[in-house]
């Protein structure tokens, strides 16, 4: 699956866990999902769950570790993919 | 100096009635809100009718996010966060505004007797697979037996005491005297107080094995809630939540709002199971100090009460409580209060129901009206023998108000007693 491809579905997951004053536009690959886009880091989880179910993958305790940006959880699920 | 504590909000999610405008029409004409469900049938229960509030799923979204509302599955929670923001709405409190200081001066206290169990069930079927990683980060908040008032301080941002209290039926109760106590003693200006409880079988099961409630009426749901009849069989399982805000008299003159009542006093005790006193029934002693001790903690005297909302559940107990309400107050016959109890309408909303039925009772007070008392057409004798029938109205009472008793009765042999005042 292409970069572009595993971005356009992990999009809308991330989206649902954006605080109320943060617009999707102002999500990018690198965005720092709870430094910059203040997803509340308990929500963490429940974007790997959500993750998980759409790729068909398992995270890893230390995947989740690795996990800060857009790009992090890309990078992830190919791994996971290949 | 004691603060002089006034009610100044109301809210309320009541299977009669969902919001004060509806829920106070709702009693008003007697309206039953219990109904068979058939997913009680499918799991075997003896009694397989109950009290749900209806709430689309438009209004849930007034209330929580998206994100709130995702994976969530906790109905006690939901109907404690719209009682609970009805009531401050209604008090003129808005949520603090993002970025700025909680509101220093409000507190929570929010009771319930479990939380969330439909989402304990969904997360203990999970693990038992093996998959304790997949239950998602809500399932503490919403299970936390505080999750109520965890979620409804942080929609508003309280930032006094905020707490769950439980204490079996007497939970509501509890919490209105728990949060008048905090004002009068200066520590807060305002106080959310109220419960909240679960619906459905999970909750529910318990008490059908114990056999406290009915399986007569299951094609009549209407007529199954018999507070204070002669045909009385046990209760009917309720749910919902009720909220009132506390506030002190100053700062509620300061802010000009309405108030509905004051909070003239209260008490709570146990009878320790000891004599009648047991898991689940009552120390009758231990009931009367408790009457008494609300009383004495109002300044008032027992001639003073024109109204009591009882706690009258529906079993053969009733006529029990009729007895120590007699003896508490030393009045019998036509010198008896008006009394009645909303779950001949609602059931018995357990840890809501002390919450759900003050709010009843303060918009009796505040309208001067008494609820007529539904399927009590066949008065049970020996309550009869202790009070004129004419003090159970079974029809609609237009009558000015001015002091009023609430009781709630809980397991554990738990009592909580207030006394409230239209001035």
């Amino acid at each position: 699956m292409t970069t572009e491809a595993i971005y356009t579905k992990l999009l809308p997951i991330v989206q649902t866990y954006l605080p109320e004053d943060v617009v999707v536009d102002q999500v990018s690959p690198d965005s720092d999902l709870t430094q910059e886009l203040n997803i509340n880091s308990a929500h963490l989880v429940d974007i790997i769950l959500d993750v998980e179910d759409e790729f068909d993958v398992e995270f890893a305790n230390e995947d989740m570790e690795n996990l800060r940006t857009m790009n992090d959880a890309i990078g992830i699920i190919q791994q996971k993919l290949s | 100096m004691k603060q002089r504590v006034v009610i100044t909000g109301l809210g309320v999610v009541a299977p009669n009635g969902v919001g004060v405008p509806r829920f106070t029409e709702a009693i008003k004409k007697g309206t039953s809100g219990i109904e068979y469900y058939s997913q009680l049938k499918e799991l075997n229960f003896s009694c397989q009718i109950g009290g749900i509030p209806v709430i689309s799923e438009v209004k849930k979204r007034e209330y929580l996010t998206e994100l709130q509302l995702k994976n969530f599955n906790s109905s006690g929670i939901l109907y404690g966060v719209i009682a609970g923001m009805d009531a401050l709405r209604d008090a003129g409190i808005p949520p603090s505004e993002k970025g700025n200081d909680p509101h220093w001066d409000l507190g929570i206290v929010f009771g319930t007797g479990t939380s969330g169990v439909e989402k304990f069930r969904e997360a203990i079927y999970k693990l038992d697979e093996g998959k304790v990683r997949r239950l998602g980060s809500t399932t503490v908040a919403q299970t936390m037996a505080s999750g109520i008032s965890a979620y409804l301080g942080g929609i508003i941002g309280a930032g006094n005491l905020v707490t769950t209290n439980s204490s079996a039926c007497a939970t509501g109760t509890e919490a209105i005297i728990m949060g008048y106590e905090r004002i009068a003693s200066g520590k807060a200006s305002k106080m959310l107080c109220g419960s909240t409880s679960d619906d459905g079988p999970y909750l529910w099961g318990g008490f059908d094995a114990m056999k406290v409630i009915t399986y007569k009426h299951n094609d009549t749901p209407t007529k199954a809630s018999r507070p204070m009849s002669a045909t009385a069989s046990g209760f009917v399982p309720g749910s919902g939540a009720g909220a009132l805000v506390l506030e002190s008299l100053e700062s509620a003159l300061k802010r000009g709002v309405t108030i509905y009542a004051e909070v003239l006093g209260g008490a709570v005790n146990s009878g320790g199971q000891r004599g009648e006193g047991s898991m689940t029934a009552p120390n009758n002693e231990a009931v009367q100090r408790c009457i008494k001790a609300a009383l004495d903690d109002a300044g008032i005297t027992a001639s003073e009460i024109d109204y009591i909302n009882g706690h009258l559940t529906a079993t053969t107990k009733d006529p029990v409580e009729i007895e120590n309400w007699c003896n508490a107050l030393n009045r019998r016959g036509k010198n008896f209060p008006h009394i009645n109890s909303l779950k001949g309408m609602v059931g018995h909303c357990l840890a809501a129901s002390g919450s759900v039925e003050a709010v009843s009772a303060i918009l009796q007070l505040y309208h001067g009206f008494v609820f007529p008392n539904v399927n009590c057409e066949d008065l049970h004798p020996e309550i009869t023998a202790l009070i004129a029938s004419e003090k159970i109205p079974q029809e609609l009472l237009t009558t000015p108000l001015k002091t009023i008793a609430k009781a709630s009765f809980g397991f554990g042999d738990v009592n909580a007693c207030v006394i409230f005042r239209k001035n």
